[in-house]
């Protein structure tokens, strides 16, 4: 299987092709890994264009460049966190079309077209939103590293649960979601705080949601 | 992580195709696991075909009263749907007990039924892993196994398929639905997709190379008490060392999954008519032939009283 010539087209072209089209029925049979890998010496670069915080970017990207690291290295948007660049810890949640995500799982390329919202973009200093606001009224943290990933979450979770989407926490799954701490604590399991600053976080988050205490 | 092409696929018969031609070609839709797994180098892939623009993502009420489930149907809206919160609530709780919020978001139906096991074997390239590289020996057997594999295993791999989803989709015999690159299509019973190890744990489910999900279908609601329990390290965003999925129905009879203990969804309908008889026989009949570790023998236990847990639970809420 290693006899067939390697793809006679670029590695740059065939990204400019973008879509695979039904012109892939019309390629070589078969393209051997032997053959593939040599037209992987170098990088393959790609360009995606990405709404940042209201704000078009376009950006020509290694294609192993994840979402997080197209903001903190490409745009410089150093708010959102590599913590452990797995998935495991949150710090790095952004919220892309109104959706809370793990930015180091998923490409730059991946994301071409989508709105995403940093914590540059929630707020800055001198226009705070509500929910940075709580954390720092009510100390959401020490160290302060998992806090813009905490943040994005918390927003987040506030629009699921109006949203009405129910959690491992919900008593029901017919009724609508309440706005309790325990609902609180199980949506935001996927952000971890080594600080250990939970409780402070859970007290922001509740003071922005309204939730009685 | 290797360098890869990548490419947005138009069509699913056109990605099927495209994957069929280009070996190492890798399907990339939600990619919680695949790009976790990349930036490891245990997947190198040389391409990436992205099948989230598809249009695979909607669920759909069948012509004899199931549901259509696409494949790339986050597994938050799945979880959400109101369909299947009410007719399917094994399903939403499976799905709500695993993984974080924003995975939950990220993550696909189809995505979920192929992510790979988080066996530490598997995912220590330094270790030997007949799943990871054929031939060079499993490193779990003999190894730290608590959190591994009691029956349905082998030799070869002691390791655990990690999905919540799995389980209720195999108690509600789901259907898989595939489209290969030869543009014929066909479905898989739930229970003949994911592969046991054998001597070639490398082979996880029965799908051809280029063969594209392109959904999960549910038969019409069978009705009962849905109850899912995860039994965990901690109480959220953990993999499971037991999970038991169950439907009882009034008369008593009903169905039960099993999770955290198998390569696969590990149902047995044989122990399922044992149901009135309680759990300690459901179990004994549903482990028949397990081989557990020193490690992980609590979970022969562990199972057994899960069980009765659930069993215990359905009675309250009926």
């Amino acid at each position: 299987m290693n006899d067939h010539p390697p793809m006679a087209i670029s590695r740059r072209r065939f990204l400019i092709l973008g879509a695979v089209t039904a012109t892939a029925f019309a390629m070589p049979p078969f393209i051997s890994l032997k053959a593939y890998a040599a037209s992987l010496e170098q990088p393959a670069m790609a360009k995606v264009t990405i709404e940042v915080n209201g704000k078009p970017q376009a950006l020509e990207v290694d294609t192993r460049t994840t979402l997080l690291d197209a903001l903190r290295e490409h745009l410089q948007l150093t708010g959102s966190k590599k913590g452990c660049d797995h998935g495991q810890c949150g710090a790095c949640t952004v919220i892309v079309d109104g959706r809370r995500i793990n930015s180091c799982l998923t490409l730059a390329v991946m994301q071409d077209g989508a709105k995403v919202t940093t914590i540059e973009g929630l707020g800055m200093p001198d226009h705070l939103h509500p929910m940075q606001a709580a954390f720092i009224k009510h100390d959401g943290y020490q160290c302060g590293y998992c806090t813009p990933g905490q943040i994005c979450s918390a927003v987040a979770v506030l629009q699921e649960i109006r949203d009405g989407i129910p959690s491992h926490a919900s008593a029901s799954l017919t009724e609508a979601p309440q706005l309790i701490a325990s609902e609180l604590q199980e949506r935001m399991s996927g952000n971890i705080c080594r600080c250990g600053a939970y409780s402070n976080i859970i007290e922001a988050i509740s003071e922005v949601a309204e939730v009685p205490a | 992580m290797r360098a890869f092409n990548y490419s947005r696929a138009d069509s699913p018969a056109a990605a099927a195709a495209q994957a069929a031609q280009i070996e190492g070609a890798r399907f990339i839709a939600g990619g919680t696991n695949l790009l976790d797994l990349m930036k490891l180098d245990i997947e190198t892939p040389q391409q990436l075909i992205d099948v989230n623009h598809l249009g695979l993502d909607r669920i759909e009420a069948t012509d004899d009263g199931g549901l259509r489930i696409g494949a790339l149907v986050r597994n938050t809206d799945l979880a959400a749907d109101s369909r299947v919160r009410k007719d399917y609530a094994l399903l939403s709780r499976a799905l709500l007990a695993g993984a974080s919020g924003q995975l939950r978001n990220m993550a696909t139906t189809a995505g979920n039924l192929l992510q790979r096991t988080r066996c530490p074997y598997f995912y220590d390239t330094n270790q030997a892993c007949n799943k990871r590289n054929p031939g060079s020996g499993c490193a779990a057997i003999g190894g730290v196994s608590r959190q591994l594999g009691i029956i349905g295993v082998s030799d070869a791999c002691i390791a655990t398929h990690p999905s919540d989803m799995a389980i209720a989709m195999r108690a509600l015999d789901a259907q898989v639905e595939t489209l290969k690159a030869d543009g014929s299509t066909r479905r898989i019973a739930i229970a003949d997709f994911h592969q046991l190890p054998g001597t070639t744990p490398n082979v996880e489910t029965s799908l051809t190379p280029g063969e594209l999900i392109t959904a999960v279908t549910l038969p019409a609601p069978v009705g009962g008490t849905h109850v899912y329990h995860k039994v965990r390290d901690r109480s959220s965003y953990a993999f499971a060392l037991v999970s038991v999925g169950l439907i009882l129905q009034k008369d008593g009879s009903g169905r039960i999954a099993v999770g955290g203990i198998a390569p696969k969804p590990w149902r047995v309908e044989a122990a399922e008519a044992l149901l009135p008889q309680g759990a300690k026989a459901v179990s004994a009949r549903l482990l028949d032939g397990a081989t557990p570790t020193s490690d992980n023998q609590f979970k022969v236990t562990l199972v057994e009283r899960t069980i009765a847990s659930v069993l215990a639970q359905a009675r309250d809420e009926a």
